[in-house]
């Protein structure tokens, strides 16, 4: 049985904890939202994309997912605005703030 | 093993977002991509040493891990593993598991080359089905940025600082790799982030699907660490590649195998430049740390060359 | 159907272990528990477990790996001594934090420095505060019957705690003693199987362990892993009594010898307490009223029974094989002194410092400890409350 997490916030009561603080279940961190790290994000110019997919393995934070072999928006939700992918697209379909 | 990018891009994420590590860091570009080499529907468990992946990626209740994911403490990672991978076999020759899992465990430098280097050793020689993956960034960066045996020579770290009296750090630094493969395991392997993480994932899939022990040695740039431009990452790692600074190698069964030479070898300074740990070797009446390094940088390769060539 | 045999306290041990028939040990040499992975490497050897045997290259790996197993679904177990479980100190942490029922057979040698490979308590009270179940074994035949039943005991719903089942080294681990053995059936009957609720290696939903923890989860943390601790008494009560319908052998949380009217007490724990036991059935002839505490159960610490089973009392020795350096006595000595001080006891007590390094604890020893009990009531005074047992001035 995976772990409930919404009962795990800083305020849970010590008998709320998981038994030896171990988390049944995965991917538990979608939860939180490091996309408020930082106000600078790429920006995804669907027009001049060509569907290389060269900017899915470079990003830090898994943010740019892919499905059906095509990618989809940004994931602003946990984009740390690291500007790596900018970088990464040969055809200028990302542009960010700062990063050339 | 064939390589289709857009096929190996499809694959579900095994690494969630939502982890603490910092923006533009190459330890998470790393494990993305080494876990890229599962093949789907073959369950994993993660092992992973102390240090800025552990605590970024399971700080409770928050873990990033699709996998099931254990750390326990910064020197023990290869024997952690060692453990779990003994319960696989237990748990199979009792009947009580049909599944199959494969092993796979992450350390910085620091975890691997150092503290960790008596349980990675004794993982290896034991020859335990698992790969263990060392995403070397070349310091103890979670700590703060101190020297470990991974550091390159003359870098400006915390506890290796350049002042009047010091060049940053005076010794080379260790090569892990070769160290390993002394080990006499199947299958070892350096690479990085370079022609489209092709090397990478080539080499991540089959350590994890050579029966036996397998080692990874990757190069994972940290901007806070090596001080670069942040989105400067992949050019940095192209460049420690052109450089002959990072080779791409593998040894299989014993046999050195060199993936990439490249054209025209880079000098190291354009390897360095880039970096802030290193601006000290670009004053003026520093030119002969320059030659020291490009000299040690030659002498590793020529014996890379000589063990690829036999 | 009970086997007699004479077995040394390792063998028997070890004979535990291959009737448990665990699913990972990985273990290293070191003296005198070494003979326990030997041992068992050739139960494996000869196909008489399943065990899956890692001869690791440390303790601190022995123990990273037994957890490693543990968490990942496997019935786990390492052994050592000494220097061996000071190296893995930090993992004893980590194992009893992420609450895991693993056992470690722990052979009780002397620490570093000087290096001395015999008997005393230093290495397990180093380790008293480390959150693992403790319990401590007189004889050859304790030190079997407490392994078989270490399984029961620490992986209970109510515990789920690290077990360490302790035995004096050379005098016990090594000395060949006449025992009883119960059938392989009937120890894989009475331990059963393993089967843990979250695992790594379970198809159904992945786990993650070990997580890096804020402040504002670490106290709640700490007090979650001591709920566990809470129920141990019980569950050993409970094992025990279920353990006794089996073997015929009975436990407790402690052993009371000859206490019934005891005016003078010793407290201690393992193998002297034989030695003890001696002096006190000549002292008895002689009509002296003494008596002896045996812990069985050293962590958690039973204070209140203790207490209570001392509360006739006039006059204790509280015996520890282990320095403190607190410049006031030994670990036992605190435990014991606190459990009387919180009951209001008015007895006299005294802490003896013993055995250290494999010293030998003979009969007349013994009579002398109940001597000075004596005296101290003919004083009306403890006098000096940290002392040395045979120590050459």
């Amino acid at each position: 049985m995976a772990a409930d997490i919404s009962k795990l916030g800083v305020k849970a009561g010590w008998k709320d904890l998981t038994e030896g603080m171990m988390i049944a279940g995965a991917g538990t961190s979608k939860e939180f939202n490091t996309g408020e790290w930082s106000t600078d994000k790429p920006e995804f110019i669907e027009d001049k994309c060509k569907q290389c997919l060269l900017c899915v393995p470079v990003c830090p934070d898994s943010c740019i997912p892919v499905e059906d072999m095509k990618r989809g928006v940004f994931d602003y939700k946990h984009c740390k605005g690291c500007g790596i992918c900018v970088k990464a697209c040969p055809f200028g379909a990302i542009t960010m703030e700062g990063v050339k | 093993m064939s390589y289709n990018f857009k096929e190996t891009m499809n694959k579900p994420e095994r690494l969630a977002p939502g982890h603490r590590m910092c923006a533009g860091c190459g330890g998470t570009i790393a494990v993305r991509n080494v876990l890229r080499g599962l093949h789907e529907g073959d369950r994993a468990v993660i092992g992973n040493a102390t240090g800025c992946l552990e605590v970024s990626t399971f700080t409770y209740p928050y873990t990033a891990w699709e996998d099931s994911y254990i750390h326990n403490a910064f020197e023990n990672a290869g024997a952690t593993l060692s453990g779990v991978e003994g319960a696989y076999k237990a748990l199979k020759r009792k009947g009580k598991l049909d599944e199959t899992y494969k092993f796979i465990t992450f350390g910085g430098d620091g975890g691997t080359y150092d503290i960790g280097f008596q349980s990675l050793s004794g993982a290896m020689e034991r020859n335990h089905d698992l790969v263990y993956v060392c995403y070397d960034n070349g310091a103890y960066m979670n700590t703060g940025i101190q020297r470990s045996s991974a550091t390159p020579m003359y870098a400006d770290t915390t506890t290796t600082p350049v002042g009047s009296q010091s060049n940053g750090k005076p010794q080379n630094r260790k090569d892990l790799a070769a160290i390993i493969a002394a080990h006499d395991v199947p299958y070892v392997a350096q690479t990085t982030f370079v022609q489209n993480f092709k090397d990478l994932h080539v080499k991540s899939e089959k350590a994890i699907y050579t029966p036996g022990a397998a080692f990874l040695n990757i190069m994972a740039p940290c901007p806070r660490g090596w001080r670069y431009n942040t989105p400067d990452i992949m050019e940095i790692c192209r460049l420690g590649v052109e450089t002959c600074y990072w080779p791409l190698f593998e040894v299989e069964e014993g046999k050195w195998i060199l993936n990439y030479e490249p054209k025209k070898k880079l000098p190291i300074e354009d390897f360095l430049r880039p970096q802030g740990r290193f601006k000290h070797l670009f004053k003026k009446g520093n030119e002969y740390l320059l030659e020291a390094f490009q000299k040690e940088v030659d002498r590793r390769w020529d014996e890379l060359l000589f063990r690829c060539s036999r | 159907m009970a086997k007699r045999d004479r077995l040394s306290g390792n063998e028997a041990v070890a004979i535990a272990l291959r009737q448990i028939n665990p699913d990972v040990f990985p273990a290293f040499p070191i003296t005198p528990s070494t003979e326990i992975p030997q041992y068992f490497a050739s139960f494996a050897a000869n196909g008489q477990v399943d065990t899956e045997f890692i001869p690791v290259e440390s303790e601190h790996s022995s123990m990273s790996a037994a957890i490693g197993a543990s968490a990942a679904g496997a019935r786990s177990l390492t052994a050592t001594s000494s220097c061996g479980l000071a190296y893995m100190w930090e993992e004893l942490y980590i194992a009893a934090s992420n609450r895991l029922p693993l056992a470690l057979a722990l052979v009780n040698r002397a620490l570093s420095g000087p290096i001395n490979i015999n008997c005393d308590h230093s290495d397990s009270m180093g380790a008293r505060d480390s959150g693992w179940i403790q319990m401590y074994a007189e004889n050859n035949q304790e030190a079997y019957d407490n392994m078989v039943q270490a399984y029961r005991i620490s992986e209970h719903p109510d515990v789920r705690l690290p077990i360490m089942i302790c035995q004096d080294g050379f005098i016990t681990s090594h000395a060949v003693e006449n025992i009883e053995l119960l059938e392989d059936e009937e120890v894989q009957k009475f331990v059963g199987e393993y089967n843990p609720e979250n695992y790594l290696l379970n198809p159904q939903c992945p786990m993650a362990v070990g997580p890096y923890s804020v402040t504002d989860y670490y106290m709640e943390a700490k007090r979650n892993q001591a709920e566990g601790m809470r129920h141990v008494s019980r569950v050993v009560l409970d094992v025990a009594k279920e353990y006794k319908k089996l073997s015929g052998r009975e436990y407790g949380l402690f052993e009371e010898y000859r206490m019934d009217d005891a005016e003078r007490a010793v407290v201690m724990i393992g193998s002297a307490a034989g030695t003890t036991k001696d002096a006190i059935d000549r002292l008895r002839e002689q009509g002296e009223k003494v008596g002896l505490i045996k812990i069985r159960l050293y962590r958690p610490f039973p204070a209140s029974e203790i207490a209570e089973a001392l509360k006739n009392v006039k006059a204790v020795a509280i015996m520890d094989r282990a320095e403190g350096y607190t410049n006031h006595g030994g670990p036992l000595g605190a435990d014991v002194m606190a459990a009387l001080y919180r009951a209001h006891a008015d007895a006299l007590a005294v802490n003896y410092i013993y055995g250290l390094g494999g010293r030998d604890v003979r009969v007349k020893d013994m009579e002398n400890v109940f001597a000075a009990l004596k005296q101290m009531m003919a004083d009306g005074d403890a006098g000096e409350t940290y002392r040395y047992l045979g120590i050459r001035e």
